[in-house]
């Protein structure tokens, strides 16, 4: 089969193309939908291509929108509530996870809301601390409530088909940030959610270098430039942060000896923490030859001027520069 | 603004005649007689229970408040989709729920409504069109109008049914979803049982106005504001909005107006607790009963009287001692059930 050339945005542009085709049952609900303004290049001429009834760009009312797309779950629908930024859809909390991420429990496993939530991550910019967050680490804390956050150019195409099959709630996390990546792609085979995991996507034997969404992209960057001064690096990309699989990175942590883990959200109860405990409490006594490390963000919220913001997000340079130590 | 006071509505020592039946079907109202006495005596058989220890969780109870459920019931069918909140007994039985599987899941039962994962605060009858209450107050409201969404989208002709309380007004979500509701024209109907309490706070501490139907009128969704405890007039109400819901003029907002006898939660009436609420206005308010009234209105029509009152009284009484009988001696859930039901097909 012939593949086709996507960048990160337009893979996900595929994938609502692919769901809203052939499945009646799948809407877009959501703020900025008719705009491209607000989703990137992801969601272009959706409203023209499939009509503005299936794809609803709506009043400024996240917490409603997302109850709503809990109902419509809940009442045989496949819906897709898009919060173009992360940080406005902390209004949904009850809605996420109070009502979708409980609702199988509460009542027995009767019922689902097979609901997918797109929140966006985006950053930078000069934007400031309220249009920046990375939250993934709250939401991978919440039973009932399966967490994707695709890196790859695949990923992001075929994680949201995968999210939207599911029967469960998912939140599904992109990062503008990762929107210009490039990769040719062989027709959708679609996936079961249930069945995947974290994905190695680099070979190594010296470090292992673990990672999600934007923070794998700087894992493998760094990863090439290291590899010229002789550092041979295992990269992992964790996808699904809920629930949270770390067999695989346990192996790469025992076979390394070396474990980095790079997390573009705060450092305190984060998921780099959670990864480095897994490990701890399931790599073999005296395995690991150096303290395993992790590089997250300053605990502090984002900033505005460009020159902070440098310093600020983990980058290429400060990943090789925690390998390094790591090597000594 | 307009003068939103409930007026007489919310004056105990007012509408307390009989119900007005002439033009009525009589086997109708006797039906809706002997469900009310149904969820009363369901009711008062819970708060027993649960002064007695015999349920470990609490109990919100709505004795006092049946007629409201009962006549939005009336004009439902299976397929539609309805949400309750904490106080949902009478909401989930109006529909046609088991009264044995019901005291099962306040009993935190395997065989209760929700294999014995919720409680009386989490109740599931999918497949009577009762798709669930919780109790964080207002959760469902949004959830009703994505559940109608689907309903236009599906073009099935269902309607949602979201039933919340005067307090829920204070939310803000449900602002938005009367907004939302009306931008997609969702067939959803909205109905505030105000029965004048948020826990132990009167309206008037808590709004400048006590008639929640203004926030429909700001949102330009016709409403009606009616005597919670008169099951005729509930269902005229309620039909009227319904049929409109049905037929793609968008939601409605029904305003029943009562009181509920008992306090915020379990079996005690809480005179000494609530603010504003004192036994005269309680004794005032259970004058204005909703089942004596009905009963009152049939016997002066000549269509019912204190022996036939008296028989339907012993087989609903029977009929929740049997249930809960059934109910108590059933099992709990299996400790695997503490896992289980997280995810639809569960990994761990």
């Amino acid at each position: 089969m012939s593949k086709v050339r996507y960048n990160y945005g337009t893979a996900m542009l595929a994938a609502f193309e692919y769901l809203l085709g052939r499945y009646p049952e799948v809407f877009v609900i959501g703020q900025g939908l008719w705009s491209p303004w607000y989703v990137g290049n992801s969601m272009t001429n959706l409203d023209k291509k499939f009509g503005a009834h299936r794809i609803i760009d709506t009043p400024v009312s996240e917490s409603a929108c997302t109850g709503a797309a809990v109902g419509a779950a809940l009442a045989g629908m496949k819906p897709i509530v898009v919060h173009p930024r992360m940080d406005f859809m902390l209004y949904a909390m009850d809605a996420i996870v109070n009502q979708a991420a409980k609702w199988s429990h509460m009542v027995g496993g009767q019922a689902a809301p097979g609901v997918t939530i797109r929140a966006i991550i985006n950053r930078g910019g000069e934007q400031g601390a309220q249009h920046s967050q990375a939250l993934h680490a709250w939401f991978a804390d919440v039973p009932g409530l399966r967490v994707v956050m695709p890196t790859t150019v695949a990923d992001a195409r075929d994680l949201l088909i995968a999210s939207v099959s599911c029967q469960d709630p998912v939140l599904f996390i992109d990062d503008r940030w990762l929107y210009s990546f490039e990769d040719d792609l062989p027709p959708v085979k679609e996936l079961a959610l249930s069945q995947l995991g974290p994905q190695r996507l680099l070979t190594g034997d010296d470090v292992s270098i673990i990672g999600s969404g934007y923070s794998t992209r700087l894992a493998l960057e760094a990863a090439e430039i290291l590899k010229a001064s002789g550092v041979s690096v295992d990269v992992i990309d964790l996808r699904i942060l809920n629930p949270l699989d770390c067999t695989k990175v346990i192996e790469s942590a025992t076979k390394t000896g070396r474990l980095l883990v790079v997390d573009g959200g705060w450092g305190p109860c984060g998921i780099a923490g959670e990864v480095i405990a897994q490990v701890a409490e399931s790599v073999p006594a005296g395995a690991m030859k150096k303290s395993p490390v992790r590089l997250t963000l300053p605990f502090a919220p984002a900033p505005t001027a460009q020159i902070l913001e440098q310093a600020y997000y983990p980058t290429v340079d400060s990943v090789i520069d925690r390998v390094k130590k790591l090597m000594d | 603004m307009a003068d939103w006071s409930l007026g007489r509505l919310s004056d105990p020592s007012e509408c307390q005649e009989p119900i007005v039946v002439s033009g009525q079907d009589r086997s109708v109202l006797l039906s809706q007689l002997e469900m009310m006495l149904r969820i009363r005596q369901a009711e008062r058989c819970l708060a027993a229970g649960r002064r007695d220890g015999l349920i470990g969780g609490p109990v919100h109870l709505g004795v006092g408040q049946e007629a409201v459920a009962v006549a939005v019931a009336a004009e439902l069918r299976k397929t539609d989709r309805v949400f309750g909140a904490h106080r949902s007994h009478s909401h989930v039985l109006s529909m046609g729920a088991s009264l044995h599987r019901l005291f099962a899941e306040v009993l935190a039962k395997e065989t209760g409504l929700s294999r014995g994962m919720g409680g009386s605060m989490h109740l599931w009858d999918q497949p009577n069109g009762f798709y669930g209450s919780v109790p964080i107050v207002s959760g469902t409201v949004p959830l009703a109008v994505g559940a109608a969404l689907a309903a236009k989208l599906q073009g099935s002709g269902d309607v949602g049914v979201a039933y919340l309380g005067d307090g829920a007004v204070e939310e803000g979500v449900v602002h938005e979803s009367l907004n939302l509701a009306r931008m997609l024209k969702a067939p959803v109907l909205f109905v505030v049982e105000n029965n004048l309490f948020a826990s132990h706070m009167h309206v008037s501490l808590r709004q400048p106005f006590e008639a929640t139907a203004r926030f429909a009128a700001a949102n330009d969704i016709p409403y009606e504001v009616v005597d919670g405890n008169d099951v005729v007039s509930l269902r005229n109400a309620a039909a009227k909005l319904i049929d409109g819901a049905r037929t793609g003029e968008g939601p409605g907002f029904l305003e029943a107006v009562t009181y509920r006898w008992y306090g915020h939660v379990d079996w005690r009436e809480d005179i000494d607790v609530g603010v504003h609420r004192s036994a005269d206005e309680l004794l005032a308010w259970r004058k204005r009963d909703p089942v004596a009234r009905l009963y009152q209105g049939l016997v002066s029509a000549g269509w019912f009287d204190e022996r036939q009152l008296a028989d339907m009284e012993r087989a609903v009484n029977g009929e929740v001692e049997n249930a809960w009988a059934r109910a108590m001696l059933d099992a709990k859930p299996g400790l695997g059930a503490v896992t289980s039901h997280v995810f639809k097909k569960s990994l761990v």
